[in-house]
């Protein structure tokens, strides 16, 4: 019965003391970021920059636990970088690292692009804006593309409606929705100049590299593998060739190039077992893809067209 | 007069933070939320007018909220209520209605009776203020 005061009174006081490491255990943030380690090709400094992020507001929580800290760190993010370097598969692990670290509630990621924020006509972008503004509240919204919501040309145009009512909820509702811009880089450095609000408000800019040959032969291979499919070391040579000249190609998006080419591959895989498949094909024929699969591609033609005027 | 409609009205009105919680409740079932609102409690009158769409797809009560403030902000003394509709047999049906603003003052109801053809006798209520 004596000791009864001294528990209540503990209970009122904040802990002294605070471990990091049992926090980071708890919390469940140790296994997103070996998850993102190994399922994410390269993206080295956007895995840095994570980590970082991430024992940030680890932090920042034990801060709040010993009565340190008063305000929510402002979350906002922007992600540049070139078509196909993983933004939006970055944008998703986000949403959940947030979630596990508590500072969003729900976790979900909402991706739109201008289309579902800005209206056709008069008054009807805020009400857009709002109803995709409160699908993401409790999550992450994630703005894909996020320089054409700004048109300089037009200056009656109604993105800068939608980007008055982003920036109003992104300042007011910091604990509601983290919002995540994503582009191209060189673009998104002209929005940020044009709007000096957002880039304010955005804490984080991430930029995303480019990934290089290996790592997008990893990838391939990562891919095929998810879909049940395999290389043979013939098709994996052509293959790192195939890379090496579509990356000289206009129009190159890094890995969603190479999961178009795979897509075509396995096309032309299916094709050949019909034509050549005489009698019952097993497993192993069905999930190879061999290198005439890839050969075909009309990036080696190209390649091949452009080196004989280059001889001629 | 307290008016007494939807569930919760014989209790005290709700906090905000308790109707978080109601509608927490709500978008866990899948329910979608709209906002009403009107100056005419009469019992009859089911029809109140409707602030913005009802809203679909939600995750998160903070949206509802916003809205909720908006309204109240629009119309500060006024009867406001959260209706929830569930959409599982294939059509919108009210599942849960509650009111979450009242005017400071309230109107009364008042019962008017009216003699009709020989001893029958005619009800009605009127909302005076």
């Amino acid at each position: 019965m004596t000791d009864t005061p001294d528990a209540s009174k503990a209970v009122d006081q904040p802990p002294a003391t605070v471990d990091l490491a049992v926090e980071f255990a708890a919390s469940g943030v140790g296994e997103i970021l070996d998850e993102l380690d190994r399922e994410l090709v390269g993206l080295k400094p956007v895995k840095q920059r994570i980590r970082e992020i991430a024992a940030l507001l680890l932090v920042e929580r034990a801060r709040q636990k010993l009565g340190l800290s008063t305000e929510t760190p402002t979350l906002h993010m922007s992600f540049t970088g070139n078509p196909g370097t993983g933004k939006t598969t970055v944008a998703l692990r986000m949403a959940n690292l947030l979630h596990r670290l508590g500072y969003v509630r729900k976790g979900h990621l909402v991706s739109v692009t201008r289309d579902d924020l800005v209206g056709q006509y008069i008054g009807h972008t805020a009400p857009k804006t709002k109803e995709i503004l409160k699908k993401a509240m409790g999550g992450v919204l994630f703005i894909d593309e996020a320089y054409y919501l700004y048109r300089p040309d037009n200056e009656r145009d109604y993105g800068q409606e939608a980007i008055e009512i982003l920036l109003q909820v992104m300042e007011n509702q910091r604990d509601d929705l983290v919002v995540i811009l994503a582009g191209y880089g060189d673009r998104m450095d002209k929005f940020f100049a044009s709007n000096p609000g957002f880039r304010s408000r955005i804490a984080h800019h991430i930029d995303f590299p480019d990934y290089s040959d290996d790592e997008l032969l990893h990838i391939a291979e990562t891919m095929l593998e998810g879909q049940n499919y395999h290389l043979n070391a013939e098709a994996r040579a052509l293959m790192a060739h195939y890379i090496e000249l579509r990356r000289a190609q206009p129009l190159f998006a890094n890995a969603r190039s190479i999961r178009n080419a795979l897509d075509r591959a396995r096309l032309r895989q299916a094709n050949r077992l019909f034509e050549t498949a005489s009698g019952p094909v097993g497993a192993e024929e069905l999930s190879t893809i061999k290198a005439e699969d890839i050969a075909m591609s009309r990036v080696f033609q190209i390649a091949e067209a452009m080196s004989d005027k280059a001889a001629s | 007069m307290r008016i007494t409609q939807g569930c919760f009205s014989f209790l005290p009105d709700l906090t905000d933070d308790q109707i978080v919680a109601q509608v927490e409740y709500c978008l866990s079932n899948d329910w979608a939320i709209g906002i009403e609102f009107t100056d005419d409690p009469h019992p009859r009158n089911t029809f109140w007018e409707m602030w913005g769409n009802p809203m679909f797809d939600l995750k998160d009560a903070a949206g509802v909220m916003m809205e909720l403030k908006a309204c109240r902000k629009a119309n500060p003394d006024s009867y406001i209520r959260l209706n929830a509709f569930d959409s599982t047999r294939g059509f919108e049906t009210v599942r849960m209605s509650f009111i979450v603003n009242r005017p400071k003052v309230e109107p009364k109801l008042d019962l008017t009776r009216t003699d009709v053809m020989g001893r029958r006798m005619d009800y009605t209520l009127k909302a005076m203020r």
